[in-house]
């Protein structure tokens, strides 16, 4: 049943390395806040940071919270990364201003969807729209559509944040993550 | 000072005395000052490092102060924001008090009227309740403030109490002098940075 369920919520496989190596990558980058509005492809990872104390994770109510934030916790020396989805990006796009005009670094990472084998319409707008944008808002945007793809591109994005102070984002492709069917 | 904070002809306190009570003698605290008029206020009341008001991100100064004051637990952090910016990121009370951090203060100056933008009427003059928001969102201490006897107890709870903590004050609606603080946000950033983290901050 939960096998089924995470198909259906499109969950990555279990066998997948990806979430891990970004895991590893928030550490290595020193990490301390994980703001998030939870999407089934970041659930691994999700629950990785939720096992370890030295990360905070903080569940937002909507995703231009995390953008705020995360601004707040560089203001203390912290550093943070905001997971969502990319329904959740039309959400942060005037909170973005706050980091475009503080230079304030600010790593997002996407899972996608509305581009791969997409069952729901409602996906579809903001899942297209999403690149052009974050690039609108002077976010610099990268994809990932290969698995192998993923932690690369990851690592881009956190050191574009914060060696260039900016926001930066990484797009994981629906492809990646596979497409939530409903069974159809 | 209780007796220093002048009130409007309604007998609702004046918001620059009462910023400048909250700000009085403030060893490290942090202050955000919210979009509009409580930049302004708290940039009347001393225009210092551990100062961040805000030129925008409308909504976001209560989650910009849980960002602070999760990185910075051994600092107080005061959010200081006006009625119509809280209504317009009110999940944030929610999130905040899920995240119960107890260096951080949350304080809406309540003119209930939009005042950047022509003094239009917000939801509080209507009955919003933010303080019963808040409680209901979590945040065990939350207080309606409408009398300037109160204020010193709550300069006292921001500044040594257990947080996390709201409070709703009442102020008058009229006006006061723009007192501008630097537009440059990456200064203002930078600066507030340095003050906490020294000048490592821009080595980071």
């Amino acid at each position: 049943m939960a096998q089924q369920r995470d198909e259906l919520e499109m969950a990555p496989d279990a066998a997948e390395a990806w979430p891990d190596r970004i895991y590893d990558l928030l550490k290595e980058h020193g990490i301390r806040q994980v703001a998030l509005v939870p999407d089934a492809g970041h659930s691994r990872l999700i629950r990785r940071c939720e096992a370890d104390n030295e990360l905070r994770v903080v569940t937002l109510t909507t995703e231009e919270e995390g953008v705020a934030q995360l601004f707040g916790a560089w203001l203390g020396g912290q550093k943070g990364v905001l997971l969502m989805q990319s329904s959740g990006v039309g959400n942060c796009i005037n909170m973005l201003s706050v980091a475009v005009a503080h230079r304030t670094p600010l790593p997002m990472i996407v899972t996608m969807r509305g581009e791969f084998g997409e069952f729901n319409p409602f996906q579809v707008p903001m899942g297209q729209a999403t690149p052009a944008v974050l690039e609108a808002m002077g976010t610099l945007v990268r994809r990932a559509d290969r698995p192998e793809d993923v932690a690369p591109t990851v690592e881009a994005t956190l050191r574009l944040a914060f060696n260039t102070y900016r926001p930066t984002a990484t797009l994981i492709g629906q492809r990646v993550l596979g497409a939530k069917t409903f069974g159809k | 000072m209780s007796g220093s904070i002048e009130t409007g002809k309604g007998g609702k306190m004046n918001r620059r005395a009462l910023v400048r009570e909250l700000l009085r003698d403030r060893g490290g605290l942090l202050a955000i000052g919210g979009l509009g008029a409580p930049a302004w206020d708290i940039t009347a009341a001393g225009d210092v490092p551990e100062n961040l008001p805000l030129w925008g991100g409308m909504g976001g100064a209560a989650m910009m102060g849980l960002g602070l004051a999760l990185a910075q637990p051994s600092r107080r952090v005061l959010v200081i924001t006006g009625d119509g910016e809280m209504l317009m990121g009110i999940g944030a009370l929610a999130t905040i008090a899920v995240q119960r951090p107890a260096n951080l203060s949350v304080v809406v100056l309540d003119n209930e009227h939009y005042g950047e933008t022509g003094m239009q009427e917000t939801h509080t003059r209507h009955g919003v309740d933010l303080a019963g928001m808040a409680r209901a969102a979590g945040i065990a201490d939350s207080r309606l403030i409408t009398d300037a006897k109160d204020a010193p107890a709550l300069r006292d709870a921001i500044l040594t109490g257990q947080g996390p903590l709201f409070a709703q004050v009442k102020v008058d609606e009229s006006p006061e002098p723009l007192v501008l603080p630097p537009r440059e946000a990456a200064l203002l950033q930078a600066r507030m940075r340095e003050a906490i983290l020294g000048p490592a901050a821009h080595l980071q």
